[in-house]
């Protein structure tokens, strides 16, 4: 939602009235507090999806229905435990994911927990890319479209926002493909890096999985090279999903600051406007930028899903892409579940980080 | 979303009807770019709504058209001739595809729209209206939802609903409520804060005392005012659900090709394309989406900059903007603040 913006909720709206009175400052009760409701959201969201997901049958029948002979079904529905009563099963799936089993596909009996292990770096990657194009992108023409606000650059930067919003991201990727990659041939099409590469870099010693950062460390600087060309389409394809976000934001903000006495005070002792708009009035307008950075987060990571798979991105997304199609949806399940753990910390953090950033947010 | 109490209660109480109906009022009140904006937003919205409208006489062949009098059509040819804007690689008709998905984006918008707006702002007027416990489970698990990333609760729905495959019907409902879901917290939101606020206002207190009951008070006295924005969240919600259905699509989720055309599925074809160089498979469909998105996104922007007295635009009297201008939105602050 873009435009709702303004006004970040807080997790906390509303919950503890009375605690949020009684501390009056503290920043270590805040994080305490702040922290305790990750638990209850990731809850929530996990007992939702389980019985959605249970609601319509079980997944053996989903995955696997028309393909086996109903006895045979039958037995694989007896063994896997799914013609249990839902609440034993729901108990059971709550303590399997206490203790970090996320469940075992389907289609290739793999454990969800060891395909994050394989899949999350790619997908971190990506997002982190993502980010900084959307922040070189976002901030400086935020700014000079609140500088120049009603004016040329202004219109022009609003409706690229507009625009940035408005594409889908599976579209720009496929625009961004056929042009740099098919007809100009600049950059790969598709995928990670080449097969040359990829063998070099996940054959080096405890590997992150973030080729960037493997490729540095093992100094090779053509799989290096090889891995950042890779990189580009899908970066600014996502990336230029939130630019447009930001932009709004930074402008929108800028302009609130802009119109404050102390700026006009700095200006008339001389400040030059670069100066009064990069740091005078930026620093104000950080704090709802970075707690939409904060929201944005998940709206990425639903965005990663599609990237992945328009440039067949090998991450989480792909993944989960691909189990969809399979209809396997315990290893679905399992991956929109640990997506709702990493949103749920994500958010954490990015409160703890306004609450340091600015001491009015820590009631 | 900051509320800020539309002006049209002061300014134009006494204008006739038809200036004060929502979008004509925002046009009276724009000027320059924000005009040029509004205006762009509507003719592309109204392109689109009239396309839909007559599908069936502006596209050349049916959505799921193999075939006419001269026999089957070519696969993956190139825009020109009898086919104004290329075949797919399955053969069907690029424009006729394009034209007609517009109708089931239309369906799912207003099938979501209205399902969420009807949830949402029930849901929303009670928990706001009662408070105690209900309130506070409705306000985590709207906040859990809410955190989440759309398109995923959208997955998880479509499975639920219809298991992925999916007829017209089956999989239009099923991509509304989908995006209903997603959207139910936005509403509750925004309609439990203003109720939360209107239930401290005298004029509910003096329903009280009158005797109105809960219910009557909740449809009648708050219903009425707290439902003002709705019609900003609409068409920013529209272009949302156009997006989540295409996303939907693309991931294949979409409605099968031979019961209706949806854009999104038509990209997912396409992506396959592109490494040959085949272009027009995918450009246009996304072109479709980019167009309607466009401009419900244009259209709800506008309306909600010129609700803002600080956002919108000043009409400039005489000299250029200047202090003069401040002053008209002090002014217009000020009227927003004895109105409420």
């Amino acid at each position: 939602m873009t435009t709702l913006i303004e006004a970040p909720p807080s997790d906390a709206d509303g919950l503890l009235p009375t605690k949020k009175k009684k501390s009056g400052g503290g920043l270590g009760q805040y994080i305490l507090i702040r922290f305790l409701l990750i638990f209850p959201t990731i809850f929530i969201l996990v007992t939702m999806v389980f019985f959605l997901m249970r609601i319509t049958g079980d997944p053996i029948t989903a995955a696997m229905g028309g393909r086996l002979p109903p006895e045979q079904l039958q037995q694989r529905i007896h063994d896997a435990g799914y013609d249990r009563p839902l609440p034993v099963q729901y108990f059971e799936y709550l303590g399997q994911l206490v203790t970090g089993n996320f469940g075992t596909t389907l289609s290739d009996n793999r454990q969800v927990t060891e395909m994050l292990a394989t899949y999350g770096a790619a997908t971190l990657e990506l997002t982190v890319n993502a980010l900084i194009v959307a922040l070189l992108v976002g901030i400086p023409f935020g700014m000079i479209a609140a500088h120049r606000r009603d004016h040329a650059p202004d219109a022009v930067l609003r409706v690229f926002a507009i625009l940035c919003y408005a594409t889908p991201v599976f579209f720009a990727g496929l625009l961004l493909k056929l042009t740099f990659a098919v007809w100009l041939g600049w950059l790969p099409v598709a995928g990670r890096a080449k097969t040359s590469s990829e063998l070099a870099l996940t054959g080096l010693q405890a590997p992150t999985g973030i080729y960037w950062l493997d490729a540095l460390r093992s100094g090779n600087t053509a799989a290096l090279g090889d891995v950042m060309a890779h990189a580009v389409l899908p970066a600014v394809a996502l990336g230029l999903l939130t630019a447009g976000i930001f932009l709004r934001l930074v402008r929108t903000n800028l302009i609130g600051t802009l119109g404050r006495d102390y700026i006009e005070a700095g200006r008339s002792r001389g400040v030059s406007e670069f100066r009064l708009v990069t740091k005078h009035a930026y620093k104000p307008a950080l704090i709802p930028i970075i707690t939409v950075m904060g929201l944005q987060i998940a709206v990425m990571l639903g965005g990663a899903v599609l990237t992945e798979k328009t440039f067949e991105w090998k991450g989480l997304g792909f993944q989960l892409a691909n189990y969809l199609t399979a209809r396997d949806f315990v290893a679905v399940q399992g991956i929109v579940v640990l997506l709702a753990v990493i949103v749920a910390i994500t958010n954490f953090i990015v409160d703890i980080v306004a609450a340091l950033i600015d001491p009015r947010v820590r009631y | 979303m900051s509320i800020t109490p539309s002006m049209e209660a002061t300014v134009h109480r006494k204008a006739p009807l038809l200036k004060r109906l929502p979008v004509i009022s925002h046009f009276n009140k724009s000027v320059g770019l924000q005009r040029g904006m509004l205006v762009v937003g509507l003719v592309l919205t109204a392109t689109f709504l009239l396309t839909a409208i007559f599908a069936p006489l502006l596209a050349p062949y049916g959505f799921a058209q193999l075939s006419d009098a001269d026999g089957s059509f070519p696969t993956q040819q190139a825009p020109g001739g009898k086919h104004l804007l290329g075949t797919t690689v399955g053969g069907y008709d690029v424009l006729s595809r394009v034209i007609w998905g517009s109708q089931t984006a239309i369906l799912v918008i207003v099938v979501a729209v209205v399902l969420s707006i009807f949830a949402g702002v029930i849901l929303g007027l009670v928990s706001g209206y009662l408070g105690g416990w209900l309130d506070r489970v409705l306000v985590v698990v709207a906040d859990a939802i809410y955190a989440f990333p759309s398109l995923l609760v959208a997955i998880v729905m479509a499975i639920v609903i219809s298991g992925g495959e999916s007829s017209l019907f089956g999989g239009v409902l099923a991509a509304a409520i989908s995006i209903t879901v997603v959207f139910i917290p936005q509403y509750f939101r925004v309609i439990r804060a203003e109720t939360i606020r209107l239930k401290a206002e005298p004029f509910v207190e003096s329903a009280k005392v009158v005797g109105a009951s809960s219910i009557r008070i909740m449809g009648r006295h708050i219903y009425r005012n707290a439902t003002r924005t709705l019609p900003l969240i609409f068409t920013l919600n529209a272009s949302e659900a156009i997006l989540t259905l295409a996303g939907l699509g693309f991931l294949g989720f979409g409605i099968e090709p031979s019961s209706a055309a949806e854009w999104g599925f038509d990209l997912n074809k396409a992506l396959a394309d592109t490494t040959s160089g085949i272009w027009w498979t995918g450009v246009f469909p996304g072109l479709a989406i980019v167009w309607t998105v466009l401009g419900l996104t244009l259209v709800g922007e506008s309306i909600n900059d010129l609700n803002d007295p600080r956002l919108r635009g000043r009409k400039r009297a005489g000299n250029k903007g200047g202090p003069d201008s401040t002053a008209a939105a002090q002014a217009a602050i000020s009227a927003d603040v004895r109105s409420s």
